[in-house]
């Protein structure tokens, strides 16, 4: 039951992992629905004309890629693909980092459109920062998976951490896929 | 004495230096640079540095995180003495006793304050606290409390014992388990800070638009709270995937105990809801901070909103805290009236068709605030169905105790008291859920009668019931059977005197949350305090009781009640990881006056997969 720390999981164990990880994702979605929830409930779908329409849907395009090439990195170790695993986690990373980019650019222009004191700020302000937080941290999940990965640390038995993290990643950017409309398509 | 209490120590300083760093320093940069920094977001991030400070420093690093940086582990020496209840220990056993340690203490420090509270309303006109510090004492007495009832029962007992009743050698993930707890000092923490910054007065609902104005002591309390969500989300997630996967063989979904039952409705609950007060609470928090306008009224907000997401979390955490003391006051009853529960299946199914229906209910807390005339009758319909799972409940208790006979040990008085005290509870709530009615109850004596009823004369009765019942299992030694009953004979007498006054109270226009009263209103409240008076002075014969008997107790021997399930089939206490071999399971959990028949067979090596 106490096995050292290196040790893979067994079977058993890494079920119970997967389990609790999506009893996680789930968990996460509340916190999210709530957000959006409250963006419904506070200003119905007011939708103010201004947003920046080309670079909402360039963002999603990018994290909507990067799934692709999560789910093209999680493939490879799985068959023992190592270099291939490596360049799409690559990949992954760039596309994260062009998502937050995009976002930044478009707090900047929001800070002077809708700043957060008004109602549709408060909202656009806290579902993207609450998702950029989520997709910071898949980031920095997925650096460390890239960097454990170069010094060979998974296989095509033993890869829990790259499954999780890409898991997470695809929850990610679904919960995303819910956002975006509520903010940028609505109304 | 340093060496016990190393780990802590370090946690402290490493907590001090990530408030300072994550507070006053950032703060100070920020400003220097031309920036601003309101003082509420300083306390905010130097609040959540503090806290993972706080987390690094007692263990986290040590004996976990240095491994996802590929650095070797270092884990504190082994060790069996009472040491090891201040070190990040992942067996369950060690993490149960240290929630019921620290949640017994919250727990006495909550009836402190409510001591304060009964003092300043002995009579009309202010007797020794101002009107905002009354209203500061009842805030942190209201929040302590609620977290005292989320997490002992769960925290404190769900760990000791489900993985012991199931048969399992562990939780499933033991370091997420140590995670959790020791999330909650720092929560306590805070929640007294709070008080060094003005305190916060808005109760323990925290209701905008005062909580997103008043005292800065009002950002440590959300942030306490947020963090306290994160601690019982984790929870709830290790508790369903420990009784969905750590059975023993044999052990299946419907030979489980109640208690085990009642513990995953329970986390199936707390793992989904709890992210809806840590959303209405992070809402506030961003009004504060971040000059958003969710519920600040001059910037256009909506404070109706924070009601429907607060209480769609708050009302099924009411049923966070009363399921695993259903579940426990069932299993005493079974045991005590020596005959198989009543209606196992039904009760299971209750159990489920509450989870169910609390999602649903939440708004017969805002008959009054202003919320859509078409939302009244539905809540009211589905409010009163649930009275139909619960009645399943209270049936099942009936039944096993009609057919059973009656071993009135302490643990079965408070278990009877159980049902005595939550009926009433449960009746009066169906005049706060109709509408009618309700205009008239809400927000005075009447409501505070309810649920201190189901709160402390359900849940704590049925903690007490669970405590005596578990007592010879966790210490190892029997507590002593006269102060028990005296306990329990000061107990719920006080109780019942100081509690059903209170809806008489509220019925004369008693409002609640009021540091002073109408003269006419005087005798109602003397009375309450001196019976809550006495109530309180009846814990010392309880804690008494526990603390002597665990020096020098008679030992208790592994079995005490001759009970079937598994936790009384190994050492009082048990050892490490449990079972010397899986035990196999070979029929239901309460085998009482049933000829053959066996619960589980001991020692046979089950060969558990993995
Ligand atoms: C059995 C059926 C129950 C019904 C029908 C019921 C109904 C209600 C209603 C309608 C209210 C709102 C009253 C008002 O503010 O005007 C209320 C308040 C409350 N109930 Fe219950 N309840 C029930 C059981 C419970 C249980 C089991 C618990 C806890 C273990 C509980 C704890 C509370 C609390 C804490 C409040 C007050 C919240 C506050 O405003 O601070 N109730 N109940
Ligand atoms: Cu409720």
């Amino acid at each position: 039951m106490h096995r050292p720390e290196a040790a893979r999981l067994s079977p058993h164990e890494l079920y119970n992992a997967r389990l609790g990880l999506w009893l996680f994702i789930v968990s996460e979605a509340a916190l999210f629905s709530a957000f959006i929830a409250a963006r419904y409930l506070n200003l119905g779908t007011q939708r103010p004309a201004e947003l920046n329409q080309p670079l909402g849907l360039a963002i999603t395009a990018a994290l909507l890629l990067s799934s692709l090439t999560a789910y093209r990195a999680e493939t490879c170790i799985a068959h023992g693909d190592r270099a291939g695993f490596l360049r799409n986690t690559l990949w992954t990373l760039l596309l994260a980092v062009v998502f937050l980019v995009g976002v930044v650019a478009e707090w900047v222009e929001a800070f002077h459109l809708f700043p957060p004191g008004t109602r549709y700020g408060t909202s656009f302000f806290s579902l993207t920062g609450l998702h950029g937080l989520h997709v910071l941290s898949g980031a920095v999940l997925l650096l460390g998976v890239y960097l454990h990965g170069r010094r060979g640390r998974y296989g095509p038995e033993d890869y829990w951490p790259v499954e999780g993290v890409v898991k997470y990643w695809h929850f990610v950017d679904v919960a995303w896929v819910f956002i975006y409309p509520t903010l940028y398509l609505v109304g | 004495m340093v060496r016990a209490l190393a780990p802590v120590l370090k946690g402290l300083a490493y907590g001090a230096v990530g408030y300072g760093v994550g507070g006053p320093l950032l703060a100070g940069l920020v400003r220097a640079l031309g920036g601003s920094f309101p003082f509420d977001l300083e306390l905010a991030t130097g609040a959540v540095v503090g806290t993972l400070g706080w987390l690094a420093g007692v263990g986290v690093w040590d004996t976990w995180a240095r491994g996802w940086f590929g650095l070797p582990l270092r884990p504190w020496p082994e060790d069996k003495s009472v040491v090891r209840y201040f070190r990040f220990t992942t067996d369950h056993k060690v993490i149960g006793i240290q929630y019921l340690v620290t949640f017994l203490g919250l727990f006495f420090l909550g009836g402190a304050l409510a001591i304060l509270m009964r003092w300043e309303l002995m009579r009309p006109g202010m007797q020794l606290l101002t009107l905002n510090g009354y209203n500061q004492v009842m805030s942190l007495h209201g929040i302590v409390m609620i977290a005292v009832a989320v997490a002992i029962f769960l925290g404190g007992l769900g760990n000791y014992c489900v993985p012991l009743m199931i048969g399992a050698p562990d939780m499933a993930f033991p370091r997420v388990n140590a995670l959790s707890y020791w999330l909650t000092p720092p929560v306590a923490v805070m929640l007294l800070a709070s008080l060094l910054v003005g305190g916060w007065d808005s109760g323990w609902t925290a209701y905008p638009p005062l909580s997103a104005v008043n005292a800065p002591g009002q950002v440590l309390m959300i942030v306490a709270v947020v963090i306290f969500g994160v601690s019982s989300i984790l929870g709830g997630i290790n508790f369903l995937v420990t009784i969905a996967r750590m059975r023993a063989p044999g052990m299946t979904w419907g030979r489980m105990p109640i208690f085990v039952w009642s513990v995953f409705a329970a986390s199936l609950l707390s793992f989904i809801f709890t992210q809806y007060l840590a959303a209405s609470l992070l809402m506030v928090l961003l009004d504060r901070v971040a000059g958003m306008s969710y519920f600040h009224f001059a910037r256009g907000g909506t404070p109706v909103v924070y009601q429907q997401l607060f209480w769609f979390y708050s009302h099924p955490a009411v049923y966070i805290m009363i399921l695993p003391a259903f579940g426990a006051a069932l299993e005493v009853i079974t045991h005590f009236a020596r005959t198989p529960l009543y209606a196992y299946r039904w009760v299971v199914g209750g159990f489920l068709g509450i989870v169910g229906l609390s999602g649903i209910v939440w708004a017969h807390h805002n008959f009054t605030s202003g919320m859509p005339d078409w939302m009244h009758a539905p809540m009211l319909a589905t409010t009163e169905a649930i009275s139909v799972p619960t009645g399943l409940v209270f049936l099942s208790a009936l039944g096993t105790l009609v057919r059973g006979r009656l071993w009135l040990r302490t643990p079965m008085l408070f278990a009877l008291a159980w049902v005595w005290n939550f009926l009433i509870g449960g009746v009066t709530g169906i005049f706060n859920a109709d509408v009618a009615t309700d205009l008239h109850l809400h927000d005075t004596y009447f409501v505070v009668g309810h649920f201190h009823y189901t709160i402390m004369g359900g849940e704590i009765f049925a903690l007490f019931a669970a405590l005596y019942y578990w007592y010879p299992k966790i210490t190892g030694r029997m507590y002593d059977e006269r102060l028990g009953r005296v306990h329990f004979w000061w107990t719920f007498l006080a109780f019942n005197a100081t509690f059903f006054p209170m809806f008489w109270a509220g019925l004369h226009g008693m409002n609640r949350r009021i540091a002073d009263y109408p003269a006419a209103l005087g005798a109602v409240n003397l009375w309450t305090s001196v019976a809550a008076f006495v109530l309180g002075a009846g814990f010392l014969v309880f804690l008494y009781n526990f603390v002597t008997s665990w020096v020098r107790g008679p030992a208790a021997g592994a079995n005490p009640w001759h009970a079937s399930t598994l936790e009384w089939q190994t050492s009082s206490p048990p050892p490490v990881e449990n079972f010397p071999a899986p035990p196999a399971v070979v029929g239901g959990p309460y085998v009482y006056g049933i000829p053959r028949a066996r619960h589980a067979a001991l020692g046979a090596a089950g060969g558990r997969a993995g």
